[in-house]
């Protein structure tokens, strides 16, 4: 099993996830994030204060899926997440050694 | 000491600031005082608008500019300062600024309202004209609570509670008190109508003997000149007993020094004397809800118009005057301050919107009924632009933590408007003119505008609102330190003042 990390553009969210789902893919988790690659920040003004801000709101999507289903999702990610602007994200992909669903008590491919 | 001519008419006759509570005769003698059911409606309102300035609106306008983890303590401060000081000016304020003491300090006469009950009467700026005592102790109550209120904003998210509390009981007696009575205590316009008819409010502002001393030397008078010699001498007999700075013929319709050069230096003062904020200049202390500070900068808005408005004390076109003076100036500060907002740093903010909005509220404030519309717009447009150069570059440079810019916008914009009222009140530029009160009939006389004089007078004013201020907000701060201690623990203030001093989260 595969467990796949992206980081994409809010905006983008609801097209990847819509893409995702067209595979097969049904869970998912998903955390409001701030950070930043080569992606620069802006600069705020309050009265005299001045804050040069270099994190950007971004969504981190999380899935656990099959080994064999893992390109397809890594790749379906890519093009729905896709702006072809900077800041567009990163997917990371780790080896997911267990996987327990709670309700049943099922593990491996079938807890996913 | 002598004065010439016409420097002795402008010091002699008191010019109208603010509405003074008089020193008056029982009411049976006032054959001629007129209580008008208008006027004390309109008081009555102004009074509810000026609360609605302090609670919420100073409150939510401070609110929005701190962290997360500080907005209650701001709340909290300002809510209880007014809570606190109501209870303070029914006990002993009122007494201590509209009595007769000294030009300094007002007396106990009528601490705890003593005296003052629905029948008793407080004079307002025209002759004859009277408002119930009540509606004017309620008034003044307004202004006495939100002006130790604006400090907390220099203050924030590092002072302990129980420090704010004590000083704000110091400053309030020995600041804001004596300021109110120096500019504000006089006799009422009735006790400079020397004559006959008048013959009770003469005897209660000078007593009975030289009343009729003053009156025969009047009778006796066969020309003009000597005639204006014995009203000024008379004048200045009445005046004897009125506030320091009255006297001096400094001109402040609504408390631009009482108030926003009082508070404004105040926080100067705490400001340097707490130290810095921890992380200022490191961390992001950035406002953590704007649209909260605009909601707290729109009703300080719509309340000022009872503040300015409010203190013309009647119900008259010279209301409507300081009212229109506290939109347009209000307005051209706005759009001053985010012009040059715009020009210099590449944003019109939203924060510099409601930021410039308040320093013109605050400039306008001494001169919204001695000056002109036109006046009116270019002191907005210079409050605009002077006190963001005050929040912008003065702050940075002299390297204060004058954490939400009290002296940037109250102090600077108080001594601005202080200075331009001065300039502006002449009858040239479209003000309205110093009122002679030794006028004895009720159609408004104005004197003689002289500028040098004039300008004497704003300053001696501005500096001592600011003297006194500065020192009396010094020796309560170091009171404060060897007994309930000034700041909080660094841990308590990393972790936010809500939790620490409050015991309170302010979103879950």
């Amino acid at each position: 099993m595969k467990y796949i990390i992206a980081i994409i553009k809010p905006f983008k969210l609801e097209e990847v996830r819509e893409a995702l789902g067209v595979l097969g893919v049904q869970g998912i988790t998903v955390t409001e994030v701030k950070g930043h690659g080569r992606q620069k920040g802006h600069t705020e003004f309050y009265r005299g204060a001045e804050y040069t801000v270099s994190f950007i709101p971004k969504v981190k999507i999380e899935v656990a899926v099959d080994a064999n289903l893992a390109d397809r999702v890594v790749e379906t990610i890519q093009t729905s997440g896709q702006t072809g602007q900077i800041g567009d994200g990163k997917i990371f992909v780790l080896h997911l050694e267990a996987a327990v669903r709670i309700r049943t008590g099922e593990t491996g491919s079938a807890a996913l | 000491m002598k004065f010439p001519p016409k420097l002795r008419m402008l010091l002699t006759v008191p010019p109208v600031g603010l509405a003074l509570t008089a020193l008056l005769p029982s009411s049976s003698a006032l054959a001629a005082a007129s209580v008008n059911k208008g006027d004390t409606a309109w008081m009555i309102v102004a009074t509810a608008l000026v609360i609605l300035m302090t609670i919420p609106g100073l409150a939510l306008f401070y609110g929005g500019l701190v962290r997360t983890k500080n907005v209650l303590s701001v709340l909290m401060q300002v809510f209880i300062c007014f809570c606190m000081v109501s209870l303070l000016w029914f006990a002993y304020g009122y007494s201590v600024a509209f009595t007769n003491g000294s030009p300094f300090f007002g007396g106990f006469s009528k601490a705890f309202l003593h005296g003052v009950d629905v029948t008793t009467l407080a004079a307002t700026f025209s002759k004859e004209t009277y408002l119930p005592e009540l509606t004017y102790v309620i008034f003044q109550l307004t202004f006495a609570a939100i002006t130790p209120a604006l400090i907390v904003g220099a203050f924030a998210e590092r002072m302990k509670f129980s420090a704010v509390l004590l000083f704000i009981f110091i400053w309030f007696t020995f600041a804001y008190l004596p300021m109110a009575h120096m500019v504000w205590w006089w006799a009422g316009p009735d006790a400079f109508t020397l004559s006959a008819a008048n013959i009770d409010a003469v005897k209660a502002a000078v007593g009975d003997s030289a009343a009729a001393d003053f009156l025969a030397k009047l009778a006796a008078a066969t020309d003009d000149a000597a005639k204006a010699l014995v009203l000024s001498d008379y004048s200045m007999a009445v005046n004897a007993s009125n506030g320091w700075l009255f006297n001096k013929g400094a001109i402040d319709f609504a408390g631009g020094s009482v108030v926003h050069i009082n508070a404004g230096v105040a926080g100067l003062v705490c400001a340097i004397v707490l130290g810095k904020r921890i992380g200022l200049g490191k961390e992001v202390l950035a406002p953590h809800n704007l649209p909260m500070t605009l909601i707290g900068a729109c009703l300080l808005w719509v309340g000022w118009f009872g503040f300015n408005a409010g203190s013309n004390l009647e119900a008259n076109g010279l209301t409507a005057l300081a009212f229109l003076n506290s939109i347009l100036a209000t307005a051209a500060a706005t759009l001053a301050w985010t012009t040059s907002e715009w020009m210099t740093r590449g944003h019109p903010s939203l924060l510099g919107a409601a930021s410039g909005a308040v320093a013109g509220l605050v400039a306008i404030t001494p001169a919204c009924g001695w000056v002109g519309p036109m006046g009116g717009i270019v002191i907005g447009l210079a409050a605009g632009i002077v006190c963001l150069w005050a929040v912008v570059w003065l702050k940075a440079k002299l390297g204060y933590d004058d954490a939400l810019d009290v002296f940037g916008v109250h102090g600077i914009g108080g001594i601005l408007g202080a200075l331009l009222t001065g300039v502006f009140v002449n009858p040239a530029l479209g003000g309205m003119g110093v009122t002679d009160y030794l006028a004895t009939d009720t159609s408004t006389k104005v004197l003689e505008y002289v500028f040098s004089a004039q300008m004497y007078a704003q300053v001696v004013a501005v500096l001592t609102a600011a003297i006194l201020s500065g020192v009396v907000s010094y020796i309560a701060l170091m009171i404060c330190k060897v007994t309930t201690g000034i700041r909080v623990p660094e841990q308590e203030e990393r972790e936010g003042l809500d939790i620490g001093s409050h015991g309170e989260r302010a979103y879950s």
